[in-house]
């Protein structure tokens, strides 16, 4: 029992990372319709940059993750511009799909050449003791990153409730040219969501790298994917979803390894994301969308 | 000459709001019957019941006797009824020639094998598609462009071959969703003569959907006037554009 | 109208022509020893890819839905033949007869498949379809990996577990050892059956383009809801021409366990990056070009190899050209440009000039 219990909370912690890197997703998704592929590899980035601005520039934690931060911000918004802003009435939907993918690949690949493929051991940007609760041990980044997951998401819905921006992010996701016709500057609204998007991400690459200790290229690429899947499960476009799909997602996956395997972890994982798009498409918070003849 | 298609109560609602409400409408075989309304009024989505593209919440939908209603897209389309859309629906990466043959699928049905291997029967039957395909592109002016991609035809011609496609599935009633849209005033003159001109020559009966009045009172039999879905006046066309009902719902009041 | 059609055949002739024109190349450069050892190693694999490209891009070109997860595909034919070779090559099977039996048995494995992860799968839509794909293929890539097979005078014994758990005899003979894999498969693959093959493969993916089954697919991926309206069924035609894909995948699997002595499922041979290298072929090579793939596949395959220092950057360099392509090809005021100034506005202004002259 003590195990099983010690299994969910790491699956909170896990899952607690995936649903921060599901709100890019949802967001991105929500509002430019498209999947950023390359959303993983942002997080692995920010891993980088507060990694070496932490140990070889000298930072402190706290600057570090800021640095990391306004790094992956900077990024977002440069491969919005770059990359998929071009593409945005392209004819095929895939066509920006392919373009993310291959920004995925050169994120991963300008990383490989640049800090090489070995894991560099990430150093604990944050302490905190360890917490016991009768038998059970909570670690400190445990419950740092739930803490830092709820933040986000109650800051984050308050922004989209209150601020004109927020409610300009709804407008977009509702009717682009509606929008636009409203006075809304649809890219800039875009442009905004990448930001914040990315710079969530740094700040789950920080918890990742941290609770792994370790980082390489690659170390985005898997969660990140498990991260659409968790935003998918929970309902694309909707914030508690993604907190939802998150957790829930974290739980199987620390279960599925502890009781069933390692090797079919990832398998379970992704059959849980088969499942849910046969029996119920847009996820278990979503809203259905009807296609017009 | 008896009725080819008969409506009865066909309704739907989408979240509440009713779309379409108590529609009833009989056609004769060979007619060349309209259904106008104002915008929004339900004229498209009436369209879309009738061909599977929406399942109708009540009412009965008769082609012939037989009943369709609720009847998927594909079924509706093998039981003989072609349609086009208000907003051109063509294969833009095809022919014009291939867009027709499409049209003709399923009644040339050599098999995969037959197709890969170039059997015998798939060199048969794709003569035949040819050349039937090219007939219909005859009827319609677009031999000249047998071979461009839809894509590239101009929005007149764009128009014509929607028609040709829908023609390509032999069909007994045709449904054309705003043939007319789009084009200018001399376009549309021929497209009148060819609509009568299929009907006759192909033994169809044909129901329209229309915004230009002058094509409506120049070819159309008897209308049907649809306002806030539901049916606001039926009969021949020089009666029901005379009815004060229909004139104010068109000038709003 | 003739016109057309022989232009549609002279188009498959020259496509046919180049194949055979680089094998025959490639046997005088052998004969003359003029083959470097590196290159030499590069001729199974290429055929490899050109089949997988050809392939993908009829998911991605003809169909109109992108696949992640090709390498899940390529993975279940190269298993599902290597374990039927590893089951006979003790007897007295011929080897040619062993290797043709393998090809059709890793077809058909992976056509299967194609046809039963279809059914859920064609029910998305675009970017849920591609990821779904990607689920797929990375679930079959794991559960591969984690499959224990033995045999021994009982029987077949099978696991997910380990190979302990097989519980065989002493005769026990392991014939798919988990991450292990399969190991001692006879090299029956070469580049003469290779090049046969993306032959058979080509014809298969262009005379099915040039049917009726192909335009119904294509009216598909231009327009469903029109295609629904003349009658097309939607669901067969998808499920269709996504087996098929499937099954072409699955071929080239064979061809890749049969030129390796030891096959693993592991992530580098089966994982999503090489599903994404393929996507790269078929966009590089231009979506819905045959010819396009089997060149682009080719030129991406060699280039690094070839040029040594850019071995390196190989994965880079797709990147790259992924974007770039994508861009060029598909962005809204790129084709713009291109129709204002592209080579071919040139060439058909000019023509016209002359014609005026």
């Amino acid at each position: 029992m003590m195990n099983f219990l010690s299994f969910v909370t790491n699956g909170i912690s896990l899952g607690s990372i995936y649903a921060i890197i599901a709100l890019g997703y949802t967001m991105v998704y929500g509002i430019a319709k498209m999947l950023n592929f390359a959303h993983g590899d942002v997080i692995m980035v920010g891993g980088y940059i507060s990694l070496l601005t932490a140990t070889m520039a000298g930072f402190p934690p706290w600057l570090a993750i800021i640095a990391a931060m306004v790094g992956c911000t900077v990024l977002g918004i440069t491969i919005e511009r770059v990359a998929y802003r071009p593409l945005r009435n392209a004819a095929s939907p895939l066509a920006v799909l392919i373009t993310a993918i291959g920004v995925s690949f050169l994120l991963q690949n300008v990383a490989l050449l640049l800090f090489g493929a070995n894991a560099r051991a990430y150093p604990a940007m944050v302490n905190m003791p360890n917490v016991r609760m009768g038998g059970l041990t909570i670690t400190g980044i445990t419950i740092i990153t739930v803490v830092t997951c709820i933040i986000i998401m109650v800051v984050l819905t308050l922004f989209i409730k209150k601020s004109k921006s927020g409610q300009a992010m709804l407008a977009v996701s509702e009717d682009k040219g509606a929008a636009q016709l409203m006075g809304i500057n649809v890219n800039k609204t875009i442009a905004l969501t990448f930001a914040i998007g990315s710079g969530l991400a740094a700040l789950a690459g920080v918890l990742l790298a941290t609770a792994y200790p370790t980082l390489t290229p690659y170390t985005g690429a898997m969660p990140g994917i498990k991260a659409f899947v968790a935003a998918v499960f929970g309902g694309i476009g909707s914030i508690p979803g993604a907190l939802l799909g998150g957790v829930l997602l974290g739980i199987i996956e620390i279960l599925a390894t502890a009781y069933i395997s390692s090797q079919l972890a990832d398998a379970i994982v992704f059959g849980v994301l088969i499942v849910v798009l046969v029996v119920k498409p847009t996820g278990l918070l979503g809203k259905k969308i009807q296609e017009k003849v | 000459m008896g009725v080819i298609l008969d409506v009865k109560n066909l309704g739907i609602s989408f979240g509440g709001l009713r779309a379409v409400n108590d529609f009833d409408i009989k056609i004769e075989k060979g007619e060349l019957y309209g259904l106008i309304g104002p915008n929004g009024a339900g004229k498209t989505t009436a369209f879309n019941l009738l061909t599977g593209v929406y399942k109708p919440n009540k009412g009965i939908v008769k082609l012939e006797d037989k009943d369709i209603t609720g009847k998927s897209t594909i079924e509706i389309s093998k039981s003989g009824v072609a349609r086009t859309f208000q907003n051109i629906r063509l294969f833009k990466k095809l022919s014009v020639l291939d867009n027709v043959k499409v049209g003709l699928h399923n009644h040339y049905p050599y098999t995969t094998i037959e197709g890969i291997l170039r059997l015998p029967r798939f060199r048969k039957m794709e003569r035949e598609m040819t050349a039937r395909a090219m007939e219909l592109l005859k009827v319609f002016d677009l031999v000249g462009e047998a071979s461009y991609p839809a894509a590239k035809l101009p929005y007149g011609k764009q128009r014509k071959l929607e028609i040709a496609r829908a023609m390509a599935t032999r069909p007994k009633l045709l449904l054309l969703d705003e043939p007319a849209a789009g084009m200018n005033p001399n376009e549309t003159l021929e497209l009148m003569d060819t609509i009568k001109f299929i009907r006759d020559e192909f033994d169809l009966t044909i129901l329209l959907i229309e915004h230009d009045m002058k094509l409506v009172a120049g070819i159309c039999e008897r209308l049907t006037v649809l306002n806030f879905g539901e049916v606001l006046a039926q009969g021949e066309t020089a009666t029901v554009l005379n009815e004060p009902q229909v004139i104010k719902a068109y000038l709003g009041d | 109208m003739l016109k057309k059609i022989n232009l549609q055949v002279r188009n498959n002739m020259i496509t046919y022509g180049i194949v055979i024109l680089a094998f025959i190349l490639v046997q005088i450069l052998q004969s003359t020893g003029n083959l470097s050892r590196l290159l030499q190693g590069l001729l199974v694999p290429l055929t490899v890819y050109v089949i997988l490209a050809v392939s993908l891009n009829f998911t991605v070109g003809i169909l109109g839905e992108l696949s992640l997860g090709h390498a899940g595909f390529m993975c279940v034919g190269a298993f599902g033949s290597a374990f039927f070779t590893a089951m006979v090559k003790h007897g007295d099977m011929p080897a040619g007869l062993r290797f043709a039996l393998a090809i059709a048995i890793g077809a058909l494995i992976a056509g299967v498949f194609g046809l039963l992860i279809g059914i859920p799968v064609l029910r998305l839509r675009g970017d849920y379809l591609a990821i779904v794909t990607l689920a797929f293929g990375e679930i079959i890539m794991n559960v591969i990996g984690a499959m224990f097979v033995g045999r021994d005078s009982s029987g077949l014994h099978f696991s997910l577990r380990d190979a302990h758990s097989l519980n065989m005899g002493a005769d026990g003979e392991m014939i798919i050892n988990g991450p292990l894999g399969i190991i001692d498969t006879p090299r029956d693959a070469n580049f003469m059956v290779g090049v046969i093959l993306v032959l058979i493969t080509i014809f298969i993916v262009t005379n099915m383009m040039n049917s009726r089954d192909g335009r119904a697919i294509m009216s598909i991926r231009d327009n469903r809801i029109a295609a629904e309206s003349i009658g097309i069924n939607i669901t067969k035609y998808k499920l269709l021409a996504f087996a098929i894909s499937a099954a072409l995948a699955g071929v080239a699997g064979v061809l890749y366990a049969h030129n390796l002595t030891t096959l693993t499922a592991a992530p580098r041979n089966f994982g999503f990056n090489m599903s994404i290298m393929v996507l790269v072929f078929v966009v590089l090579g231009g979506i819905g070009n045959i010819r396009g793939s089997i060149i682009a596949a080719v030129v991406l395959t060699l280039l690094p190899e070839l040029l040594r220092g850019l071995a390196d950057f190989r994965m880079l360099i797709y990147a790259i050209v992924l974007i770039v392509m994508m861009l060029l090809n598909w962005a809204p005021k790129a084709i713009e440009w291109r129709e204002r100034y592209g080579l071919k506005t040139f060439l058909a202004k000019r023509k016209a000039k002359e014609a005026k002259e």
